[in-house]
């Protein structure tokens, strides 16, 4: 997994509540057996046209956003199936985080396993990024991970922010949570004598 | 000793290792697995070279992908089929003894033949890689969906890393009134606490009307706790519960049962303990519901109007209840019993056990679907479709002109053959009326399935108490 500790990127505004993992990729496209290449089909529903063009309207097909690697969106973000696909989308499409007042649980830890960073903020907070992300298309922000802190470029907006020790720990090492479970082998050995 | 939540005394039977400030290892003592969420987990496994560690624990199906039309027609989507055919190779290659295909007597939708086959028991910890395990929770079981790096993370470890979550009581006070059915209760829930009340908990229902459910009414209610941002649903376990463990085929039988059953007796949540947070719903306040808007907690009773936005406090509800309406081709004030209908789709892990197609069948026995309305009726197991047959059921259903289709998750989620055109209107047994979730367009309303079979017959929503 690619360690996440600080991320410089444009952010691309979804102001809605609660999108769910249906918008941020449609199951139809879930059919592959790879991790990779679901980019391409990430918010599929709202991004192409009927006839397979890109929608003009939405977000991440204008020019100032198509290139974003952060994205700012309402409460309740990732609500719905546990597709990890959803995660994946998202990386493969270049987005590492996504800012929000709260995720769904699945979602939320999905995120993690794959580098990807959703982080929870304060509602007003939210609020003043996606303002200003809206009055000024293709603005940057940091997402630094290591000092937890978001700020944009002029440190006109600066919010510290608090993520769990090990969650914080393991995106800022890349590290897979099935070599650190494998440290206790002994003790699942141990339950598994005890339970019979 | 201090007095425990049902959740609490699972939990605290499974935690094999704990620190402070981590998640807690948890033991899984039943992993279900489907074709959609694992092929990458077997990759992950086959790239560091190790085995499924307790495959005896391991119960795998196929289910979303799956075509529900005869068994004796071929699969033509070739990527769908290459998924389906991962899994039976993953089974192969990793042991696995019980994986049941396609044609096998035992499948089904993983959340309907856990349950039915005995797998699934009180007291247990059961995961999958889908959002409805939740399910399983009507047992007395602590029951989570989980995303497919954890999916691999359980067949590596038969554990689980879980930061504990909190506990909420959700009480159904009185019985149900006529009319009202398990689909209801938990489309009222869900419309009082919101897609996010229940976020980072685990959801406990009590109460006179949950008790009063068969197993199959349990699972309804616990199916959807997801839909209220819930980590997981569950229901104590009791006669009912155990005199339906009877009865499964692999579930442990004689004095082995009996003596799990007197464990089982200490598992409901103890006099005196305490939730983190309860909530208290008259059963008399419960109709028969009928979802309008695009996400679960937009429920209407049969006998109200569609909602205005205007009505809504906040801006973001009154914006999500606009995008809604506009989606789903409703005016506001519109009474929810003018919604005309174009299909009726009676199936998924919410509604496609054997009590759900003998409640639509009394309701549509000796009557015909409307001429304008496309209806169908989708076993939730080769088990139950079984049942159904050897009842009668499949002919009350293709006399009254429903089809009658081979087990699977099918129009549920919008992702095997069966899927709504664009624009066209359903009355949905399932348990997500996102957008485009039934098919690109498709509208979803989330009824039970005797409004669902009521809808058929009149070709709009009508209230099943009348009816």
């Amino acid at each position: 997994m690619e360690p996440f500790v600080s991320l410089n990127g444009v952010v691309a505004p979804i102001d809605q509540v609660n999108v769910d993992t249906d918008m941020i990729i449609p199951a139809v496209y879930l059919k592959s057996i790879e991790r990779t290449g679901f980019g391409p089909h990430l918010f599929d529903r709202y991004r192409y046209l009927e006839d397979g063009s890109e929608n003009p309207d939405f977000v991440l097909n204008q020019d100032a956003y198509r290139s974003a690697q952060i994205l700012v969106s309402g409460p309740n973000f990732g609500c719905g199936s546990s597709r990890e696909h959803a995660p994946w989308a998202l990386e493969d499409y270049g987005i590492r985080c996504v800012i929000a007042p709260s995720f769904a649980d699945i979602f939320y830890n999905n995120c993690f396993k794959n580098g990807l960073l959703p982080l929870t903020l304060p509602e007003e907070s939210v609020r003043r990024i996606m303002d200003k992300v809206q009055a000024n298309p293709g603005v940057q922000f940091t997402v630094d991970l290591e000092a937890q802190q978001v700020r944009d470029a002029d440190e006109d907006i600066v919010v510290d922010f608090q993520v769990d020790d090990f969650r914080r720990y393991c995106l800022l090492n890349g590290l897979d949570d099935i070599g650190l479970t494998l440290q206790h082998e002994d003790a699942i050995a141990a339950y598994e004598a005890r339970r019979g | 000793m201090a007095a425990k939540t049902m959740f609490e005394k699972i939990w605290d039977a499974h935690v094999v290792h704990e620190e402070p400030g981590q998640p807690a290892l948890i033991y899984v003592d039943l992993h279900l697995v489907h074709e959609v969420t694992s092929p990458q987990a077997f990759d992950g496994l086959r790239l560091a070279g190790r085995p499924v560690r307790r495959p005896d624990l391991t119960v795998a199906t196929v289910d979303h992908n799956t075509p529900t039309w005869e068994l004796t027609r071929p699969i033509v989507d070739e990527i769908a089929k290459a998924q389906l055919d991962a899994l039976e190779r993953n089974a192969a290659e990793f042991n696995l003894p019980h994986f049941y295909d396609r044609f096998s007597e035992n499948q089904g939708i993983v959340h309907v033949i856990g349950p039915e086959l005995g797998y699934t028991l009180p007291g247990k910890t059961v995961v999958c890689g889908d959002s409805h395990t939740s399910t399983h929770g009507a047992l007395g079981c602590f029951a989570v969906g989980i995303g497919t790096s954890e999916v691999e993370h359980v067949l590596a470890t038969q554990t689980l890393r879980q930061f504990k979550p909190r506990t909420m009581e959700v009480r159904v006070d009185g019985p149900l009134p006529n009319g009202v059915s398990a689909k209801d209760v938990i489309l009222g829930i869900i419309g009082k606490i919101g897609v996010n009340g229940g976020t980072g908990h685990v959801i406990e229902y009590t109460g006179e009307a949950i008790r009063g459910l068969s197993m199959d009414g349990r699972m309804t209610v616990c199916n959807m706790s997801i839909e209220g941002g819930a980590r997981a649903g569950m229901i104590a376990p009791d006669d009912t519960t155990f005199e339906y463990v009877r009865t499964r085929p692999y579930a442990p039988k004689g004095a082995e049962l009996e003596a799990l059953i007197e464990q089982w007796r200490t598992l409901p949540t103890d006099a005196g303990a305490a939730y983190d947070n309860t909530v208290v719903i008259p059963a008399a306040e419960l109709a028969p519901f009928v979802t309008w808007g695009t996400k679960p907690d937009m429920v209407a009773a049969i006998t109200d109007r569609v909602p205005d936005p205007n009505s809504f406090a906040s801006a973001h509800e009154r914006e999500a209840a606009e995008r809604a309406l506009e989606y789903m081709g409703l005016e506001p004030s519109q009474p929810i019993q003018d919604i005309k209908i174009d299909r009726v789709f009676l199936g998924a892990c919410t509604n496609a056990r054997i009590d759900d197609l003998r409640a639509a069948a009394s309701v549509i026995r000796g009557r015909q679907v409307s001429s304008d309305v496309y209806a169908m009726v989708v076993p939730g197991s080769a088990r139950v479709k079984a049942d159904a047959e050897a009842e009668g059921l499949d002919k009350v259903f293709k006399d009254a002109g429903f089809d009658w289709r081979v087990a699977g998750c099918s129009m549920c989620l919008g992702m095997n053959p069966d899927i709504l055109d664009p624009g066209q209107r359903c009355a949905s047994t399932s348990n997500r009326n996102f957008e485009g979730r039934q098919g690109k367009g498709g509208r979803t309303h989330l009824v039970s399935p005797e409004m669902a079979a009521a809808a058929a017959i009149a070709g709009h929503f009508v209230d099943v108490r009348d009816f």
